[in-house]
C-alpha cells in the first residue's frame, strides 16, 4: 500500500496561499507528482470496495443496497458498520447511530480541507461527498492550493469509481458464492475494523479507549437490545479523556518540562494505509495540544 | 423496509456531516477537548465493532473459526501486510478452519 506523507496539521495562513499566488509558485510539487501520490491511494484503497460488497450481501443485504451504501454513503468504516449492525438485527436507527457517529470524523477534515482547497459556497456541496480520510491524507500533504485541488479531485474521483465498481462486483460476486460463512466472508468485516484499528493505537489512551470499549460491548451485548452495546461502547472515548484530564491536571505543576515534540513521532508514525495516516497525525496533534493546554 | 430506512438515515447524516465540516468557520471545532474526542472515538467504536463481529452474533457471545480468522488478520497486521491481504488472510483462515470442522 501507497506510504503517503501524513498531514503536518491543521493548514496555517502562511500554508494556505491566497487566491492571488501565481499559478506556478515555485516550491510546488509537478502536476505529474501529485497526480501519481493520489492514484496511488485511489487504486489501492478503491480496491477494497470488493470486500465490503462481499460483506453487505453476508449480512443479508441486496445487491441494489450495497450499492445505494457505496454510492450515497462514501465513508468505508460507517458502511460497514452499519451492515454489520444490520445483520445483527438492529433497529435502522440505532444501527444508523453507530455509522453517523464513525463518520462524525469527516467534519474535522472538512474543517482542515476548508482552507487549503478554497472552493467556492457553490462547489462545497459537490466536494463534501469525497471528504474522507484518504482523500483528505492526499490533500493535506500538499505543499499549495493548486496541488491540493488536484489531489483532492484526482483521489476523490479515482476512489469513488473504484470503490463502487468494486462493491457491485464483491455484491454480485458472493450471491454466485451462495453459502458465504463457507467461504469464510464473514470474517471479512471485522477483519477490515482490525485493520483500520490497529495503526491507530499509538498511544496509552487510545489502547485504553479499545479495550474499554471492547470490554463495555462484551458485557453489556448480552444484556441490552442489538445495536446499542456499540453506542455504550462509545463512551469508552470521553471515559479515558475524562481520566486523562484529571491526571493532567494533577500534574500541571511539572507539566512544561513535558511538554513533548509531536512533530517527529508523526514524521516517524508508520501510515500503513493513507487512512490510518491522518487519523494518526490528528491524533498526535490533538494530544500535542490537550497536553499544551494542560501546560498552561 | 428497515434496511432502506437505515441506508437513507446513514447517508443522510454521513453527508450532512461532511458538508459540516466544510462548511463552518476554521476554529469553531478547534478546541483540543473535542478534537481529542473526535479522534478517540472512532477507536472505541472500531474496537467495539471488532468485538461484536468476532465473539457474537450480534446478540450472544459465542466462539467459531471467525475467531480464528481475526487473530490471523491481527498477526498479518503486525507483519505489516497491506490492508487488503490482512483481510484475504482473514477470510481465508475462518474457511479454512470451517473446512476442518471447526
Amino acid at each position: 500500500m501507497e506510504r503517503t506523507p501524513g498531514p503536518e496539521g491543521p493548514p496555517s495562513p502562511e500554508r494556505t496561499p491566497s487566491p492571488a499566488a501565481p499559478e506556478h509558485p515555485p516550491g510546488s510539487k509537478p502536476r505529474s507528482a501529485v497526480i501519481r501520490d493520489a492514484l496511488g491511494v485511489g487504486i489501492a484503497v478503491g480496491l477494497s470496495g470488493f470486500a465490503f460488497g462481499v460483506t453487505a450481501s453476508g449480512a443479508g443485504l441486496t445487491v441494489l443496497q450495497a450499492c445505494a451504501l457505496s454510492l450515497l454513503v462514501f465513508t468505508g468504516a460507517s458502511q460497514f458498520a452499519l451492515v454489520g449492525a444490520l445483520a445483527a438485527g438492529g433497529n435502522p436507527f440505532t444501527a444508523a447511530a453507530g455509522a453517523f457517529f464513525l463518520g462524525t470524523r469527516n467534519a474535522f477534515y472538512g474543517l482542515r480541507l476548508s482552507g487549503l482547497l478554497g472552493y467556492r459556497a457553490a462547489v462545497k456541496p459537490f466536494a463534501a461527498h469525497w471528504v474522507i480520510d484518504e482523500t483528505s491524507a492526499v490533500t493535506l500533504a500538499q505543499p499549495d492550493r493548486r496541488s491540493a485541488r488536484l489531489g483532492f479531485t484526482v483521489t476523490g474521483l479515482s476512489l469513488y469509481a473504484l470503490w463502487n465498481l468494486t462493491t457491485l462486483a464483491g455484491a454480485m460476486g458472493a450471491e454466485a458464492l451462495g453459502d458465504t460463512e463457507a467461504w469464510g466472508l464473514d470474517a471479512a468485516g471485522p477483519a477490515v475494523f482490525v485493520a483500520l484499528l490497529g495503526p491507530m493505537l499509538k498511544t496509552t489512551a487510545e489502547r485504553a479507549t479499545a479495550g474499554l470499549g471492547a470490554v463495555l460491548l462484551l458485557v453489556t451485548l448480552p444484556l441490552l437490545p442489538a445495536g446499542a452495546p456499540v453506542l455504550v461502547a462509545a463512551l469508552a472515548a470521553p471515559a479515558v479523556l475524562w481520566a486523562e484530564g484529571r491526571r493532567t491536571r494533577t500534574r500541571t505543576g511539572d507539566a512544561p518540562s513535558t511538554t513533548h515534540t509531536g512533530t517527529t513521532d508523526t514524521e516517524t508514525a508508520d501510515t500503513g494505509t493513507t487512512d490510518i495516516g491522518t487519523t494518526v497525525t490528528g491524533v498526535t496533534d490533538a494530544e500535542k495540544s490537550t497536553r499544551e493546554a494542560g501546560a498552561r | 423496509m428497515n434496511v432502506w430506512i437505515a441506508i437513507g438515515v446513514t447517508a443522510v447524516g454521513c453527508y450532512l456531516v461532511k458538508y459540516l465540516g466544510l462548511l463552518v468557520p476554521a476554529g469553531a471545532l478547534e478546541r483540543p477537548l473535542v478534537q481529542r474526542l473526535a479522534a478517540l472515538l472512532p477507536v472505541a467504536l472500531l474496537a467495539a465493532l471488532t468485538a461484536q463481529q468476532t465473539f457474537s452474533d450480534g446478540h450472544h457471545l459465542y466462539l467459531d473459526a471467525r475467531v480464528a480468522g481475526v487473530g490471523a488478520a491481527v498477526v498479518a497486521l503486525l507483519l505489516r501486510a497491506p490492508f487488503l491481504l490482512v483481510v484475504a488472510v482473514a477470510v481465508a483462515v475462518t474457511a479454512g478452519v470451517r473446512a476442518l470442522g471447526g
